[in-house]
């Protein structure tokens, strides 16, 4: 049982824990994930850590409601437990001194990218971040990746906040400037990242993006998380989650996700009531 | 008075109490009901307690099969199940999942002449009178020791090498990479071969004597076996299984609908997916559909049993060979066969094919024909040109064996393996090239049996304490 010792909604249906985990705390690395399990009856989910503390033992997970799971989770407060927490998981994301680094993150992609946007300013890049968000209550992070950037771009679809438009558009003007840029990292829906990917394909960009298929075990064991990357089957749990962009079959990896759409909406149908709790807590 | 050898061998097999097939194959209760008292007393008097019995030569932990088949013939059931905890310590596991035909059984003298003592299901009939009985005692715990070691897995050898430890009065810690324990016993093998029940109780029986079981722990990744070590385990037990799924590599594996059988029987055993939506996790939906399982071995008949209980309309086997040469227990093909799984054999497949959306829909096959015998002894297949067809399917299941998983093996660079990822081992300790660290079952031998990964355990606990104690010289 792991003890979450914060829980705060950062926008609608986002919420970001700390969690007491002081071995995975201790041991994670950029990019790496945890698999958990709510109660009994739940589901293993993977989950990127956004970050750790090792003085105070604890991880910290961004989480955004979609499906049973993830909404029952985010019901969860501090003093509240979890039933199983297990990682760190994958394979931490290759940093090094490219030159110029740019992190883009979609929605809740961009609590997946921020530590390695992080580790990539560690590493001496000089860092752009890219955050876009459906309007101003879906941009996350800023104030955080403000810190760890050296030049931070918002768009949100709608205009409410930032540049209106898609993070694609701002990279292609951050190209179009004459900007040299050695690396990307791209995290958020699928049509995002292959975006991004068909956007510096051309300029033969380095860009990194992280997959996000349905996981049962997390060690490799199973094959449920297999997608296609240059032709070739790879476990996402423990080959990536991090992958070269120009070589990942999307169609494939959002196909996979699909499996299982009907049983997610039957198991949705127990839950839609307690969206009203989020707009309620939201709106204290 | 006591029946003469002529008699005994005169009282024919008796039989085993199951569900029936049409009502069984729609349930995941358990398919074997048990013998009763009075069967299992009619079938201990078919021993003829040969002088120099050759049953315990086929037993791979050498339980003594006359001396515990005797006591039940005496109605001393809880003396029996102490005889043979003896050597084997999970008899209600090992009753039920040992393939006793092709071990103690085929050995029988009687079976000579007819059909062998049911000498496994007279080891389950105690093992389970014992536990409905609640006479079991837990066995004496030596002083302790004050050495502490680590059993990586909680499968069928980490269990059997931590009982031994336990007892030996060291300190045993077992790491589980998944959130439940039981390993193989209870992702891999269906409630309705073994209840996992049975299995609970045995972890719980071990907790009691002192061993400490920790879940969530992924050894490579949560921590290393050199982070172990530096934090003052005096020995490590590698027990990790089998655990990388082996795929056709065909074009069309990744179309949605195709699965590899640890994944099957990951969703259904361990995160019980039959019980939807009270349990989160689903499972392809087979109500109505056509499933076809490729493989021959006991994981395809459990998997192919386990679509069948899912509801599926047709369930196939698809097997290369044919029938003599499938390596799984004839119990469970029979079985197989009686709640309708259609067997397929001679095919081979060599391409999935999917719909508009990336659904399965078919697989090419092609039939085989069966030649001289390759490598393993068994008749190679052979193609035969021209041949090829196709079988409408909406899911499959790949079962076709399961090789090593990397991860120890990527964070324990200095350990010696073999080209196929699995742990090298002195055989007679099951000590690795590495000091402290010895491995034993799957991930040692390759896909293997419950009861040589328990014999391996059992044999690893005696080296260790050897090791802790500082009995033996280090060099292996």
């Amino acid at each position: 049982m792991y003890r979450i010792i914060s829980a705060e909604f950062i926008a609608p249906n986002i919420k970001r824990f700390e969690i007491e985990a002081p071995k995975i705390a201790k041991k994670r690395q950029a990019g790496q994930f945890v698999i958990i399990r709510v109660n009994e009856t739940g589901e293993r989910i993977p989950l990127t850590i956004a970050d750790s503390n090792t003085e105070l033992g604890t991880i910290s997970i961004i989480v955004q409601g979609i499906g049973k799971t993830t909404l029952e989770l985010n019901q969860l407060n501090s003093g509240d437990f979890i039933r199983d927490v297990v990682g760190p998981l994958g394979k931490a994301s290759h940093i090094e001194n490219f030159g110029t680094a740019v992190s883009i993150g979609g929605g809740v992609g961009t609590a997946i990218a921020y530590p390695t946007a992080v580790a990539l300013k560690n590493a001496g890049n000089y860092t752009i971040s890219i955050i876009g968000g459906r309007s101003k209550d879906f941009v996350i992070l800023e104030d955080e990746l403000k810190k760890a950037s050296d030049e931070v771009f918002v768009t949100t679809d709608d205009g409410s906040y930032g540049i209106k438009g898609f993070v694609t558009q701002q990279l292609q003007a951050l190209i179009d400037s004459g900007r040299e840029i050695d690396f990307v990292l791209a995290i958020g829906p699928i049509p995002m990242m292959k975006a991004v990917a068909e956007t510096t394909r051309p300029y033969g960009i380095k860009t990194v993006v992280s997959l996000n298929p349905i996981m049962v075990d997390g060690t490799g064991m199973c094959g449920g998380c297999r997608a296609i990357v240059d032709n070739k089957t790879v476990f996402v749990c423990v080959d990536g989650p991090e992958f070269d962009a120009h070589k990942v079959d999307f169609l494939t990896l959002e196909r996979r996700n699909k499996i299982y759409n009907v049983e997610e909406a039957a198991a949705r149908e127990h839950i839609c009531n307690y969206d009203k709790m989020y707009t309620n807590e939201l709106n204290k | 008075m006591p029946l003469s050898n002529k008699e005994r061998m005169k009282i024919p097999r008796q039989q085993m109490p199951e569900q029936l097939p049409l009502v069984r194959n729609k349930n995941f209760s358990e398919v074997n009901l048990g013998l009763t008292e009075e069967l299992a007393r009619m079938e201990a008097e078919r021993c003829i307690q040969c002088p120099k019995p050759t049953c315990i030569n086929g037993c791979p932990v050498g339980i003594k099969i006359k001396d515990f088949i005797k006591l039940i013939s005496d109605g001393q059931f809880a003396e029996a199940s102490a005889k043979i905890k003896e050597d084997n310590m999970l008899p209600a596991i090992c009753g039920r999942v040992c393939p006793q035909e092709e071990q103690c059984e085929s050995l029988c003298i009687v079976g000579k002449k007819g059909e062998p003592v049911a000498i496994g299901r007279l080891e389950r009939f105690v093992a389970d009178y014992e536990r409905e009985n609640k006479l079991g005692k837990l066995p004496e715990v030596k002083a302790k020791t004050g050495k502490k070691i680590a059993v990586i897995g909680s499968g069928p050898a980490g269990l059997s090498c931590a009982g031994d430890l336990i007892q030996m009065g060291h300190d045993v810690t077992v790491f589980e990479a998944l959130h439940d324990l039981g390993g193989v016993l209870i992702y891999g093998i269906p409630e309705f071969r073994l209840p996992k029940e049975i299995v609970r109780l045995e972890i719980e029986s071990l907790q009691k004597l002192g061993v400490d079981f920790q879940p969530n722990a992924v050894i490579g990744l949560t921590d290393t076996v050199d982070e172990l070590m530096e934090q003052g385990y005096a020995a490590v037990f590698i027990a990790v299984g089998a655990g990388l799924p082996y795929f056709l590599n065909i074009p069309g594996e990744n179309f949605n609908g195709v699965y590899s059988s640890n994944e099957f029987l990951t969703r259904v055993n361990l995160m019980k997916a039959y019980k939807f939506p009270d349990m989160t996790t689903p499972v392809f939906d087979c109500r109505g559909k056509n499933v076809a399982v490729f493989g021959g071995g006991n994981t395809a008949m459990d998997a192919v049993r386990t679509a069948k209980r899912l509801g599926a309309e047709n369930a196939y086997i698809v097997y290369r060979r044919s029938d003599a040469e499938m390596p799984a227990r004839k119990e469970e093909i029979h079985h197989a066969k009686d709640e309708g799984i259609v067997f397929n054999y001679l095919a081979n497949p060599l391409e999935f094919l999917g719909d508009e959306n990336g659904w399965l829909k078919g697989v090419s096959l092609q039939k085989m024909e069966l030649g001289e015998p390759d490598a393993s002894g068994r008749r190679r297949p052979i193609p035969i040109a021209g041949s090829e067809y196709v079988l409408d399917i909406d899911m499959a299941v790949i079962a076709i064996g399961n090789g090593s998983n990397p991860i120890i093996r990527q964070t324990t660079p200095d350990l010696n393996f073999n080209k196929w990822g699995n742990i090298l081992v002195d055989q007679n300790s099951m000590k690795t090239n590495k000091p402290g660290v010895f491995a034993g079952g799957d991930i040692v031998t390759g896909g293997a049996t419950v009861i040589l990964a328990m014999g391996a355990g059992r044999t690893a606990a005696k080296a260790i304490n050897e090791y802790v104690l500082g009995l033996s010289n280090t060099a292996s």
